[in-house]
């Protein structure tokens, strides 16, 4: 499991940058780098097509982990080259951005859309696996989360969207009731599903309404 | 007046329903004539809300509407628009301006739509939307506090007797009888044969229910193979394809009201289901005419 990330257009960018003509890059040596979108080969391309529009970009490293808080002390050490810069462009998911922000005062862009925690099942296909609501549902659902991989998080069964074991908005991703029943089924336990499930709690979940104080 | 559509479904006649889409806009004028043709030609009238993910006039205004103009309505709700609190206070509204019918759905999701950017809800889904309404039946909120006032209603949902494969639509049906239906309106259905098979496996699980079957007008044979290939849950034989196909050309949609009008008088003569749901999609005026084929 991985956070899931995609780079953002260029253009958008460009945008982000342009009033700042020296930019300092940071890619992430996890996630980003499985992804390839933020790691050694991405921060080197995004360096070469800063430079073609007449960026300067005051130097770049990949940190092993972004979101990890040794960020600090990487950072230190090419401090000179951080602070030349008038802003930091993160080629990390939004924890290693947010994480970078917290040690640089400067500027702090993201490079990368942070999509999901989940698999790659080949590059460039991901599956949406938790969303990390605070209530897990899975001891209802044969161990397959509808919250998560039913894009209308049903919790009492499929929609009538659901043919021949895919969901209606994409041919390429499995109905997750599909999957849920087929398992159960498998296991001699659709029993499971007889009962009904109540409405989610999402005052846990920092998805739902604001947290409460713990 | 209309007599109240639970007692229709409870006298043992053959119950037929339409529906009208409200518009994109505030010219309700077509919708008007619609609900006015048809208000003493069916027993309810559903009002779809924002149909296919499609913002339009409200469900719950176009059934004030039909209320008005002495018709019946039956109220749809979708949970993808609203969450749990505006779903309640909805209800609360249409049972004190004398909405007394609801029909509980999921909803399309937000891709099919022309919002594609919205955020969707889907805080409740429609079992317990379902479960909601009774509970506010019961003169309480789900979150466990006291009306002043409660509501009651006449309470439906929907199922695919097509869907393919079957068994996941059935376990989401039961859990909808479980939660407490008078009752179901299908999608369109358009293969007795299979029909029957629900329905026996339907009469089996509750007596009670009213089934209503789904009657949807093909206006021809294009229009059946483009719902056999991207419409989950529907399935046209190629006989009545091949019907489709026969028709002279422009008569397409003749052959398409002949054969609504057929599937509901044998649905009828044969028993088959407690009554239909005709759904004409934006062709509301033709429904005097399938009725007519009907023999109705």
């Amino acid at each position: 499991m991985k956070t899931i990330t995609q780079q953002k257009p260029f253009e958008e960018i460009i945008q982000f940058l342009e009033r700042e003509q020296r930019v300092y890059l940071i890619g992430c040596g996890t996630c980003a780098t499985m992804c390839q979108t933020g790691g050694k080969p991405e921060v080197l391309e995004m360096k070469g097509k800063l430079e073609e529009i007449g960026k300067e970009v005051t130097g770049w490293m990949v940190i092993s982990t972004a979101c990890d808080s040794l960020t600090r002390e990487a950072l230190e050490e090419d401090i000179e080259a951080v602070q030349r810069a008038d802003a930091i462009l993160v080629m990390a998911c939004a924890f290693g951005v947010q994480t970078v922000a917290q040690y640089v005062e400067k500027l702090v862009y993201p490079a990368l859309n942070t999509l999901l925690l989940g698999h790659e099942d080949s590059p460039g296909h991901f599956s949406r696996i938790c969303i990390q609501c605070a209530d897990c549902v899975l001891a209802q659902t044969g161990g397959i989360c509808p919250i998560a991989r039913c894009p209308k998080n049903l919790l009492n069964g499929p929609c009538g969207g659901s043919e021949g074991g895919k969901c209606e908005i994409n041919p390429d991703l499995p109905c997750a009731w599909h999957l849920i029943i087929e398992r159960l089924t498998k296991l001699g336990k659709l029993d499971k599903l007889e009962a009904i499930v109540p409405p989610k709690d999402w005052s846990v979940s920092f998805t739902g309404s604001p947290p409460p104080p713990r | 007046m209309a007599i109240p559509f639970r007692e229709v479904l409870n006298s043992g006649k053959f119950v037929i329903t339409g529906e009208v889409g409200p518009p994109k806009g505030t010219n309700l004028e077509k919708m008007i004539h619609h609900i006015d043709l048809l208000k003493e030609r069916v027993d309810a009238l559903n009002v779809t809300d924002n149909q296919s993910s499609v913002m339009r006039f409200p469900s719950l205004g176009t059934c004030l509407l039909i209320k008005e103009h002495g018709g019946e309505p039956v109220f749809q709700m979708t949970c993808r628009d609203r969450n749990r609190l505006a779903l309640q206070a909805d209800l609360l509204f249409a049972y004190a301006r004398g909405i007394r019918n609801v029909l509980c759905l999921t909803g399309d999701s937000i891709t099919v739509g022309d919002h594609k950017e919205a955020k969707a809800v889907f805080d409740l889904d429609s079992v317990q939307l379902l479960h909601t309404v009774h509970t506010l039946e019961s003169g309480w909120d789900i979150a466990g506090n006291e009306l002043d006032g409660a509501v009651e209603f006449c309470v439906g949902a929907c199922v695919t007797p097509d869907a393919d494969p079957i068994e996941p639509q059935l376990i989401k049906f039961e859990k909808k009888v479980q939660a407490g239906i008078q009752f179901c309106q299908t999608q369109a259905i358009y293969d007795l044969d299979n029909f029957r098979k629900f329905m026996e496996y339907a009469r089996k699980l509750d007596k009670n229910t009213k089934i209503l079957a789904g009657i949807v007008l093909l206006v021809g044979a294009r229009m059946a193979r483009f719902m056999n290939e991207s419409v989950p849950g529907i399935y046209v034989p190629e006989e009545l394809i091949d019907e489709l196909a026969s028709a002279p050309k422009g008569k397409g949609l003749e052959k398409g009201i002949e054969i609504a009008g057929r599937l509901i008088r044998q649905i009828k003569e044969q028993a088959i289901c407690d009554g239909v749901h005709i759904m004409a999609i934006g062709r509301e005026e033709l429904v005097p005419e399938i009725l007519a084929a009907a023999g109705l």
